[in-house]
């Protein structure tokens, strides 16, 4: 068995941002384990620009990024094992990995981060009738294919979903030299980021269907086409509205799901909203010494927030290993109206930093909107928000002095209001 | 010139040919599909059915008995998953009960074992998931589940390693009746054989129609499943069924061998015999279904939902054996539920008539076991460990979500009926069967398939000839 202090479970930007900030907080013995036989996750298959512009003020392609990261992880003389893929994580922290080389590896880690990302979901979870052809693809799959491999997919295509890897699918197709029909999305605005709406979807004129889904899928073999029906506001199609659009592909891009088979092998406690770990303000799951950042926790717009979370999260796990546990009395952050989730969901009165940002996201489109925060019945927080979508992450920075005073049986609360 | 032609690679034709393959016989297997077990034995319950519910005396009732009775055994001569998990039969209402009670004395009239009444009580204790308002039911300890595809590969491979020659992709159009001998015209060429068996499930009417007199009609019966994850699989241990309808055993839920929860089927009959597709009414008919018999369906872990045909035929009973006025043609006709149950039972009853009539002998040497791909997931630590050491191919993770490995994916190419499609390696290695449904696999399963049978990535293809998934290189339409 080998030992080691802070163990990264995936080599993404969430995982190598937290390898850096614990070997910052002096970690000597640190390892990261990935899967692939290269560092950088799924940002090596978005070769589209529009990261970094947050992390190093300019404007990057997924592979750029990545290699940022990499390059500074090689620099430090990270150690990391690829091509490794971890089976287990117990409840004592034993991580279990297997790998073609090394064959079946065990490491005892006194610090964890979880940093596994996320998956799309499938066809099935929507469950869209018809016949089950090929030509179906996630988005994310047409992407490795188009991106990774040097293949077309499919020709004439409808995609489902206006998620962001969607609308960069959308472009990318073109470009590629298929024919993208439409863009149906069920909701009655997008999921996606503006800029990828005005980039991907306007310059190229596709046009974006809201309130419209498939709701059947034609072809024994391949795909034929598909049965486009608007929708009413409770996502119901009405009846009337079909009308039949003859395609050879379907790409969906409906959403992703933190990918969290070994947290919940480890025994953690999942968000039922964002189906990844519950964390507290040092994003520590419920076992102690196991940390979670990125999109395995909750999914994210941008990678830049996902490398700014996952240096907390790094920088948390090395004290652990410094210090031990440094939570104590927890207050918990309850979602008023409007808001979807936070995270963190909870707050440690005393161990928290002076600024703490709390991610959130919001359940619908609200236009001019107060955000509140209140501890017990005080308001503490008041700000204006012109517009704000779920398709777009929110946070709000939290002040530990908000908290002073506080007891653990008060709670935290964070809303809208119009006024 | 065959000494038997068997025409349908579904579990009944699997399960004659298996059969047959021990005897001194040229035999030939026609399949129109790309791969054994693609049609009405690949979208079902995969239950292995107490027999209750057959009435007393029919066919159906004696091999679906003896059915159940062999499939322990010969599950595990094959390395096929099976579980004998009992199952229920649910009422609802006290105005059911009568029914319930006539269900339960054809079951001692059909000697299935350890049936017993249950009342809500007993029932909740058994099933705490169950609908508390649950009125009674019965249980029936020797019902069972199997892994569908397995039944049908492992007999297939048995088959074919004994040296039948299976023809896949190999459509038959007509049989002819010549003066000692069939002609049988196929997308492959003529072939010809003493004896035919027909087991061409929801096409097995044509077929039969073509040579006797006495004609048959069969009439798909659709089913539509939900399919969902494992980890709501252990949701209800039991089998679980409702009073029966006339058109079938109703919407079961049940876990599968592999450890999933499964709902349906609805039951419906159609026109279209290639018509298996999933419907809006279907999928809600059988979730609201499913609200009765559990309290809560787990909508938001479904992965998959499919449609199945069942091969109905009007008169109601399996159809099993030499044509009344054609010598030497075989039917297995009508097979719907409980087909499977009574697979390994059918294959030695019709096999039984066959070889007497042909007065075929044993041969020397033939196998009758079979060994599965390895399940790498279901291995202990150590196992996996040493696993790896011996081929570094059982460390290279293909399908995350299953656990499936490199080396059982190069497996299941290249057994006897190796896999040739990203279906075929699913059904054999539960490679992108579980809940991202090979969103991550695919791409990486596609590859393999062109390196290891040294075919164009564009040509390689989810089942039949036609679901290839690549149209051209990027760039290249521009």
């Amino acid at each position: 068995m080998r030992n080691v202090d802070v163990c990264i479970i995936g080599g993404g930007p969430a995982g190598l941002a937290a390898a850096l900030s614990a070997r910052k907080e002096g970690i000597e013995n640190i390892l990261i384990l990935e899967r692939e036989t290269f560092l950088g996750g799924i940002l090596n298959q978005c070769i589209h620009n529009g990261f970094g512009l947050h992390t190093f003020k300019e404007e990057l392609t997924g592979p750029e990024y990545a290699a940022r990261y990499v390059q500074m992880v090689e620099e430090a003389s990270i150690p990391v094992l690829l091509d490794t893929m971890v089976i287990d994580i117990s409840k004592d922290k034993v991580v279990t990995a297997i790998s073609p080389q090394a064959g079946l590896i065990q490491i005892q880690a006194i610090s964890i981060v979880l940093a596994m990302g996320c998956r799309e979901r499938p066809r099935g979870a929507l469950n869209i009738p018809g016949f089950r052809p090929s030509g179906i693809y996630s988005a994310g799959t047409a992407q490795r294919y188009v991106n990774i491999e040097g293949f077309l997919p499919g020709k004439e295509v409808v995609i489902l979903g206006s998620g962001d890897i969607g609308l960069i699918m959308a472009r990318r197709m073109t470009l590629e030299g298929a024919h993208v029909l439409m863009v149906c999305e069920i909701l009655p605005f997008s999921g996606g980021l503006k800029r990828n709406i005005v980039q991907c979807l306007d310059d190229f004129n596709i046009p974006l269907r809201l309130s419209h889904t498939i709701t059947k899928i034609h072809g024994k073999y391949r795909v034929e086409g598909v049965t486009v029906q608007q929708v009413s506001l409770d996502k119901t199609p009405i009846a009337g509205t079909e009308e039949f659009v003859a395609c050879d592909t379907i790409l969906l891009s409906v959403g992703l799901i933190p990918e969290n088979e070994l947290s919940r092998k480890a025994g953690l406690k999942i968000h039922t909203t964002t189906q990844g770990p519950l964390v507290n303000d040092r994003f520590e799951t419920s076992i102690p010494g196991v940390f979670a950042c990125g999109n395995v926790l909750h999914v994210h717009d941008l990678v830049d927030w996902v490398s700014q979370e996952a240096e907390f999260a790094g920088q948390f796990a090395a004290q652990f290993v410094k210090l031990g546990s440094q939570i104590s009395r927890l207050l918990p952050i309850v979602c008023g109206y409007g808001i979807r989730y936070t995270v963190p969901t909870t707050l440690c009165i005393d161990s928290m930093k002076t600024l703490t940002t709390v991610r959130f996201r919001v359940t619908d489109v609200f236009k001019d909107y107060y955000l509140d925060v209140f501890v017990g019945q005080v308001r503490v927080s008041h700000q204006k928000k012109r517009i704000v979508a779920p398709g777009e992450m929110e946070s709000i920075l939290f002040k530990k002095h908000w908290l002073d005073s506080k007891t653990e049986d008060e709670e935290i609360t964070i809303l809208l209001q119009k006024e | 010139m065959f000494d038997v032609l068997i025409i349908g690679g579904g579990v009944i034709g699997c399960s004659v040919a298996k059969y047959l393959s021990e005897y001194q016989l040229k035999i030939g297997l026609l399949e129109k599909a790309s791969d054994v077990c693609e049609l009405t034995s690949k979208a079902n319950s995969g239950i292995v059915h107490s027999g209750i519910d057959a009435h007393p005396g029919s066919l159906k009732a004696t091999l679906n008995l003896q059915g159940n009775q062999m499939m322990e055994s010969f599950c595990k001569e094959l390395d096929v998953p099976f579980i004998r998990n009992g199952s229920l039969i649910l009422c609802f209402e006290e105005s059911d009960y009568p029914d319930l009670l006539r269900l339960y004395d054809q079951g001692v009239k059909n000697e299935v074992p350890g049936i017993k009444i249950l009342n809500q009580e007993e029932l909740l204790q058994l099933e705490p998931n169950l609908n508390p308002h649950v009125y009674a039911g019965i249980l029936a300890p020797s019902g069972g589940i199997v892994d569908p595809f397995k039944l049908t590969l492992m007999q297939a491979e048995v088959a074919s390693t004994n040296g039948v020659s299976f023809f896949l992709q190999t459509t038959v159009f007509y049989i002819q009746k010549k003066q000692d001998y069939f002609q049988v015209e196929t997308s492959k060429g003529v072939f010809q054989a003493k004896l035919i068996v027909n087991a061409a499930g929801i096409y097995a009417d044509e077929f039969n129609n073509q040579v006797s007199n006495h004609i048959l009609k069969i009439i798909p019966r659709k089913g539509e499943y939900c399919l969902f994850d494992k980890q709501v699989g252990s949701l209800v241990k039991h089998t679980i069924f409702q009073l029966p309808t006339p058109l079938g055993k109703g919407v079961v839920v049940t876990p599968t061998t592999d450890g999933n929860l499964l709902l349906g089927p609805t039951a419906y009959d159609i026109l279209d015999k290639e018509d298996i597709s999933t419907t809006v009414e279907g999928l809600k008919f059988v979730v609201e279904k499913g609200k009765k018999t559990i309290k809560e369906v787990p909508m938001s872990f479904v992965i998959t939902a499919f449609a199945g045909l069942r091969a109905t035929e009007a008169n109601g009973d399996f159809i099993l054996g030499e044509s009344q006025d054609v010598p030497n043609f075989f039917n297995a006709a009508g097979m719907e539920s409980p087909g499977l149950s009574a697979a390994p039972a059918i294959g030695v009853y019709l096999g039984n008539q066959i070889t007497t009539k042909l007065r075929a002998k044993k041969k020397d040497h033939f196998v009758t076991r079979n060994k599965s791909v390895v399940d790498f997931d279901k291995l202990s630590l150590t196992e996996k460990a040493r696993y790896i050491e011996n081929d570094h191919d059982f460390g290279q993770i293909v399908c995350r979500c299953e656990l499936v490995t490199l080396a059982q994916i190069k497996e299941a190419i290249h057994r006897p009926l190796g896999a040739t499609t990203i279906d075929g390696i699913k059904r054999r290695t539960r490679a992108g069967s579980g809940r991202c449904q090979g969103g991550f696999c695919s791409p990486r399963i596609l590859d393999i398939l062109s390196k290891e049978l040294h075919k164009d990535p564009k040509e390689i293809a989810k089942s039949s000839e036609q679901s290839t998934y690549l149209v051209g290189l990027d760039k290249e339409l521009l």
